[in-house]
């Protein structure tokens, strides 16, 4: 009918099909054979040594820290953060005059979302000058309030180094997920609610058997995200922590860990195995954290 | 009654989150405006005068400013690029029927699930081997690929969603394949167009791996590289006042597109997460 469809289409995929091939495909696919390889990057040929490099991960007490790391942080960051995004977003909605949100909630939304505009590498010198024992904030903040027995070097004390890289991580993320959260909530029926609280229903009846259920899907969604965001942390390591990825491991991540063994030792079949591992990581726990909080959808109409 | 101290109680709790958020920023700006002599003494303490000169030299000296038009270059150069890209690629994939259609969508479209880390390897060695290592060009093609999976995901649902009916006029008047998506489709698709346009231009504006890998001339750093590496030399110079003016320089322009924009800016970058 329209003559020149296929000219024009292959004139309009031709250029991004090109650029996505050459700089995304074929590194994704090459990483898979790297990982079979001993590649040190020099050497023209890279040696086939089979599953070797898999083999060597589990041995590599570096690596092992590194994915107690991330688990930690996989278990922390999402709880922590939905947790308070979901009571400040509450908040939000269900206060004020008849359950219609509470007055200046549209201010403290454009606050509380600003930190998820600051990128990494700001976050992590900020936070490093907050963390500094000397003269840093919260060192300051603890001795102005009387807590001066808390103060410690937050960052070169193994026990406290990984829950202050958490802190920093729900801190830039809890305000994008109360934004969520509210507007999903908002958008739960006013009568509804109303219905509930002539029943009797109290504030906390009612955001657990109306409120949560009816945005279970958001919640779905901010688990995702926060454990794809929970798996990288490397910036905020690399750029905060001494070492970096101390003290004694205490901060090391899989990201720093992969970096440092490409791009320090050389050791780039070494390093693809720990992206494949990853990448695997990655997966299986999308696909579980979306099988284990599907539920029954639940229809308004 | 009861509401009013209920209110009052809410406040508290939500006034307690907004004063933790802005506390670090408040405490940066105060700390740019001091002399490192003040800083080391308290972190509580106001400037005696404020030392705009920490500012300039952080500009001029540590080159902030530098960093700063390296980074608008290339996120700049990729943004134009993923945007014309992605929207052309969104368009074919969405409104035309042919052979290889839902396969080719698929593959981009997995792009989104695989972790960057996993390509880091090879990507720095065929960044390398094209003898794009360090260059603007290098990172404006590797930015604009990685941005590609999720514009084309975004934009694609969003030409699905258009009425049919107006492309069909344009063709029985004659106009061309090309001519009825730059003309007719791309503007009505402006909306989507400015939610993944800012979503992109964020993601692309804090990129830190990518250019950490692929950009090591000192000259050619990005802001977020810049900073980070600023922030290692200045502590063994000590020039605290001096990183904490980079910092708030570095912030700046993002607060002020975050006022201007504010509304617009929550509701793309949301609107990406729904997706």
């Amino acid at each position: 009918m329209r003559h020149g469809k296929y000219r024009f289409l292959i004139g309009a995929l031709a250029p991004p099909l090109l650029l996505y091939g050459v700089f995304v495909v074929s590194p994704y696919a090459q990483a898979f054979y790297l990982a079979l390889t001993d590649w040190d990057g020099l050497s023209a040929e890279a040696r086939l040594v089979g599953l070797a490099n898999f083999t060597d991960l589990w041995g590599d007490p570096l690596f092992l820290a590194a994915l107690r790391n991330n688990a930690f942080l996989l278990l922390a960051v999402p709880t922590a953060t939905i947790a308070l995004a979901l009571f400040f977003a509450a908040c939000l909605t269900l206060g004020g005059r008849r359950r219609r949100g509470v007055r200046g909630s549209g201010l403290y939304r454009i606050v509380y979302f600003f930190p998820q505009l600051l990128s990494v590498a700001i976050l992590g010198v900020l936070f490093q000058f907050v963390y500094t024992p000397g003269n840093g904030l919260l060192n300051g903040l603890l001795d102005a309030v009387g807590l001066d027995a808390l103060q410690r070097s937050w960052l070169a004390d193994p026990a406290t180094a990984l829950p202050a890289v958490t802190a920093v991580m729900v801190w830039s993320a809890v305000g994008f997920y109360v934004v969520l959260f509210t507007a999903a909530m908002e958008s739960v029926p006013a009568d509804i609610v109303e219905a509930a609280v002539l029943d009797g229903a109290g504030n906390l009846t009612v955001f657990r058997r109306i409120t949560l259920p009816l945005v279970w899907d958001s919640v779905q969604v901010a688990y995702v995200y926060l454990g794809i965001l929970a798996l990288d942390g490397f910036a905020l390591v690399q750029i905060m922590t001494v070492g970096p990825g101390g003290p004694d491991n205490a901060t090391e991540v899989i990201g720093l860990t992969l970096y440092r063994a490409a791009f320090t030792y050389g050791e780039f079949g070494y390093a693809s195995a720990m992206g494949v591992t990853l990448f695997f990581i990655t997966l299986t726990l999308t696909a579980l954290a979306l099988r284990a909080t599907k539920r029954e959808r639940v229809e308004l109409a | 009654m009861r509401t009013r101290i209920a209110d009052g109680a809410l406040h508290l709790v939500l006034a307690a989150w907004a004063a933790l958020v802005t506390l670090p920023l408040a405490w940066a700006v105060v700390s740019s405006l001091k002399t490192d002599a003040e800083i080391f003494a308290s972190p509580w303490s106001l400037p005696a005068e404020p030392q705009w000169d920490n500012w300039i030299r952080a500009w001029r000296e540590a080159g902030i400013g530098r960093y700063l038009l390296n980074t608008l270059i290339v996120v700049g150069g990729a943004l134009a690029l993923v945007m014309l890209l992605g929207a052309v690629c969104a368009y074919c994939l969405a409104r035309y029927d042919f052979p290889g259609n839902r396969l080719v969508y698929h593959l981009l479209v997995a792009g989104m699930l695989f972790p960057v880390f996993l390509a880091l390897v090879p990507l720095f060695f065929v960044v390398d081997q094209l003898g794009m290592l360090g260059t603007y060009h290098g990172l404006i093609l590797v930015y604009a690929a990685y941005a590609l999976p999720f514009t084309v995901f975004f934009l694609h649902a969003f030409f699905r969603s258009l009425p049919a009916a107006t492309a069909e006029a344009a063709f029985i008047d004659g106009c061309s394949h090309a001519g009825v998506f730059f003309r007719v489709m791309l503007p009505m698709a402006r909306p989507g167009m400015v939610s993944v346009g800012i979503f992109n231009f964020l993601g692309l504006w804090n990129q830190y791996l990518l250019p950490l890998v692929l950009n090591p001339d000192p000259d050619r750093y990005v802001l977020a590289q810049g900073l980070a590496a600023l922030a290692v030399s200045q502590g063994y110079r000590s020039d605290f006042s001096g990183l904490f003016a980079g910092l708030i320089i570095a912030i700046l322009p993002v607060l002020l597109a975050y006022v201007l924009f504010q509304r617009q800016i929550r509701a793309g970058l949301t609107a990406g997460a729904v997706r």
